[in-house]
C-alpha cells in the first residue's frame, strides 16, 4: 500500500459514506442514538480536508492525518475507534514495508483495545478482528466482509449504546459493523 | 481543613447541560475544588471529542486529575487523551453524579486521592 492508494481509499470510503449516510443513521436510530451516518459523513469530509491541508508524503503521516481528523470531528464512539485504527496503522507503517495484513492486524487490535469489545458483542470488532485474520490468510474479499457484517444481526449487544436496549438490540445490524464493512471493501478496491 | 487543590476534577459529558448541572450541584459543597468540564463536542454537537476534553485538562490548575464521564465514547476519548497529555489522568468508571459529588466533597474536605478512591470503589457501575 502507498500514499496514493490510501488517498484513493479515503475518496472511495467518503463517497460510500455519503451515499449511505441516511441508511447508517437509520440503522443507528433502531438501536442507538441515530447519528452514525451524520457523524461519519462529517468525519470523512474532515479527512479529505485534512489530507489536502497536511499534504502527507509517507504512509505514517497519511494515516496520522486521517486519524486526527476522525478523532476531532466524528463526535460519537466511532471517532476514537476509527481514529485509533488509523493511529495504529500509522505506528505500524514503515517506508519499505507496506504489508496490508500487518497494518489491518494493528488496526483491528487497536480498535478492540480502545473499545474493550470482544467478537460477539455486536460491535465493529465483529468485523475488524475476523477480517484482519482473513487478510493474513489472503482470504479477505467482499463476500467475506458482507458475511461478517450480516452476522451482527441476530446478536444481542453487549457493548456500546445498543447494549442499553438488551434483548431489543437483537435483529438489527450493528451500524459500526456496517460502516467498518464499507471501510474494508473500499480498501480492497483501492489496493486491488 | 483546607481543600485539596493539588488534585483536580474533570467532568466529561455528551451535552453541555449535564456537566453544567453537576457543576452547580458540586459547587454548593465544594467551592474551592479545581474543576473543569467538557460537555458536548468542540462544534457544540451532542457527543464527545478528544480535542475538547484536552482543553478542559489544560485549563485545570491542578497537576493530578480525577476524571468522571457519562457514556462509552467519553471513556474512549478519555483513553485517547491520556496518551496526548503529560498530566496524570485517573478515570473512574463510577455512577457519574454520585461519583463526581463524592469526589468533590472529599477534595473540599482535604482528602487525598487514595482516600477518595476508597469511597468511589462501591460506586463502580461501568
Amino acid at each position: 500500500m502507498n500514499v496514493e492508494q490510501v488517498k484513493q481509499w479515503m475518496q472511495l470510503f467518503s463517497a460510500e459514506i455519503e451515499k449511505n449516510k441516511d441508511y447508517l443513521s437509520q440503522l443507528d436510530t433502531d438501536i442507538g442514538d441515530g447519528d452514525h451516518g451524520n457523524n461519519m459523513a462529517r468525519g470523512v469530509k474532515a479527512v479529505e480536508a485534512g489530507l489536502a491541508k497536511d499534504q502527507p508524503t509517507d504512509l505514517a503521516q497519511t494515516f496520522k492525518s486521517i486519524a486526527m481528523s476522525l478523532i476531532s470531528k466524528v463526535g460519537g464512539a466511532s471517532g476514537p475507534l476509527y481514529g485509533t485504527a488509523f493511529l495504529e496503522m500509522a505506528k505500524a507503517a514503515k517506508d519499505d514495508e507496506n504489508d496490508l495484513p500487518a497494518l489491518l492486524q494493528a488496526a483491528a487490535a487497536g480498535v478492540a483495545k480502545r473499545g474493550g469489545a470482544k467478537v460477539g458483542d455486536k460491535t465493529m470488532v465483529d468485523v475488524w478482528l475476523p477480517a484482519a485474520a482473513d487478510a493474513k490468510q489472503g482470504q479477505l474479499n467482499d463476500a467475506v466482509i458482507d458475511k461478517l457484517v450480516a452476522a451482527t444481526k441476530p446478536l444481542r449487544a453487549l457493548k456500546g449504546r445498543a447494549s442499553y436496549l438488551g434483548e431489543r438490540s437483537i435483529g438489527h445490524l450493528d451500524p459500526g459493523a456496517v460502516s467498518t464493512g464499507m471501510l474494508l471493501k473500499t480498501l480492497l478496491q483501492a489496493t486491488k | 481543613m483546607a481543600a485539596n487543590t493539588q488534585t483536580g476534577m474533570v467532568l466529561v459529558s455528551h451535552v453541555p447541560e449535564i456537566v453544567a448541572g453537576i457543576t452547580k450541584l458540586i459547587r454548593q459543597v465544594a467551592p474551592d475544588v479545581a474543576l473543569t468540564t467538557a460537555g458536548g463536542t468542540s462544534d457544540g454537537d451532542i457527543g464527545t471529542d478528544a480535542t475538547h476534553i484536552l482543553q478542559a485538562i489544560d485549563a485545570n490548575p491542578a497537576t493530578d486529575l480525577m476524571v468522571f464521564y457519562d457514556l462509552g465514547s467519553a471513556k474512549m476519548n478519555l483513553d485517547l487523551v491520556t496518551d496526548m497529555t503529560d498530566k496524570p489522568l485517573h478515570r473512574y468508571d463510577v455512577a457519574f453524579v454520585e461519583g463526581a459529588y463524592t469526589c468533590a466533597a472529599l477534595l473540599q474536605a482535604g482528602d487525598s486521592r487514595a482516600e477518595i478512591e476508597k469511597q468511589l470503589a462501591p460506586l463502580k457501575i461501568k
